[in-house]
């Protein structure tokens, strides 16, 4: 059902502002681009508010808008600057973790209770420190998978590459989070 | 036998796909006699779990970033530029 009343945008911004910040700067992690979306969001919600229909909460509604704005994003990103280099995933020789017959080397050191581990304040800044510190690219195909819970089939499409290799840049950012950790967090 | 490489690399694509029959033996032999494997497959399972509850982690009664005022501010006036009823 169309709303008569004029959009209650500023209402909006008020209400929710910082919800969609957050939503926005975890996915695309950076404050400017986060911004930027917020707004691109409202004013977006602002055109279609004569097409809202009221079944799903305004947050809900907006959420969903920015939603496809974040995904705008990423597309325009790997349209524009292709897909994460190569040479910029693989970690240094030097930092391999594996010696010359690919077994751990050292032996890796247990991480206690994850459970434990999830209710740590350390755990959880030292978690987006590392985030921050993946290569931007990689670190955006990381959480496109990770936080946003897209499956595997739709990233591949969305980003026009094989599914083995987003297994191997997926399988990079996974072994630099974990060595960042268990550098900065358990060691 | 798998070296620690190729199990690792299974223990992560099994966090996207299913294994072949093959690849969860082979998988299951070195996880039986690998300690730091065995280790390193609890710690993805940990990190996936930290990035899923990161992901419902925007709700503004937990403590976070705020939105900037100034970036608040600017956003209020394109609304009101783009909102022909708006009353400013």
């Amino acid at each position: 059902m169309a709303s008569e009343q004029p959009a209650p945008a500023e209402q909006w911004l008020d209400d929710h502002g910082t919800v969609l910040y957050r939503y926005a700067l975890l996915r695309l992690r950076d404050s400017d681009q986060a911004e930027e979306a917020v707004q691109e969001t409202l004013l977006a919600a602002l055109q279609a508010w004569s097409r809202y229909s009221g079944n799903a909460s305004v947050r809900t509604w907006l959420i969903g808008i920015l939603k496809h704005k974040i995904l705008d994003q990423f597309r325009r990103e790997a349209r524009e600057q292709g897909l994460p280099d190569p040479q910029e995933t693989v970690p240094d020789d030097t930092d391999s973790p594996f010696n010359s017959r690919e077994h751990w080397a050292p032996r890796l050191a247990s991480w206690g209770d994850p459970e434990a581990a999830l209710q740590d304040s350390q755990f959880w800044r030292i978690l987006q420190e590392c985030l921050d510190r993946l290569p931007p690219r990689l670190a955006r195909l990381f959480v496109l998978r990770e936080v946003h819970e897209d499956e595997t089939k739709e990233i591949c499409q969305e980003l026009a590459i094989s599914p083995t290799n987003l297994w191997t840049m997926l399988y990079r950012a996974r072994m630099r989070l974990r060595q960042c950790l268990d550098t900065n967090w358990v060691g | 036998m798998l070296t620690c490489k190729q199990a690792s690399e299974l223990i992560s694509e099994h966090q996207e796909r299913p294994l072949t029959r093959r690849e969860r033996w082979g998988l299951t032999l070195h996880l039986a006699i690998c300690i730091s494997c065995r280790r390193f497959k609890r710690q993805l399972g940990l990190l996936r779990q930290a990035l899923r509850q990161l992901a419902h982690s925007d709700r503004e009664n937990l403590p976070g970033p705020e939105l900037p005022p100034q970036a608040r501010q600017r956003i209020r006036r394109s609304l009101n530029e783009h909102d022909p009823h708006s009353s400013e």
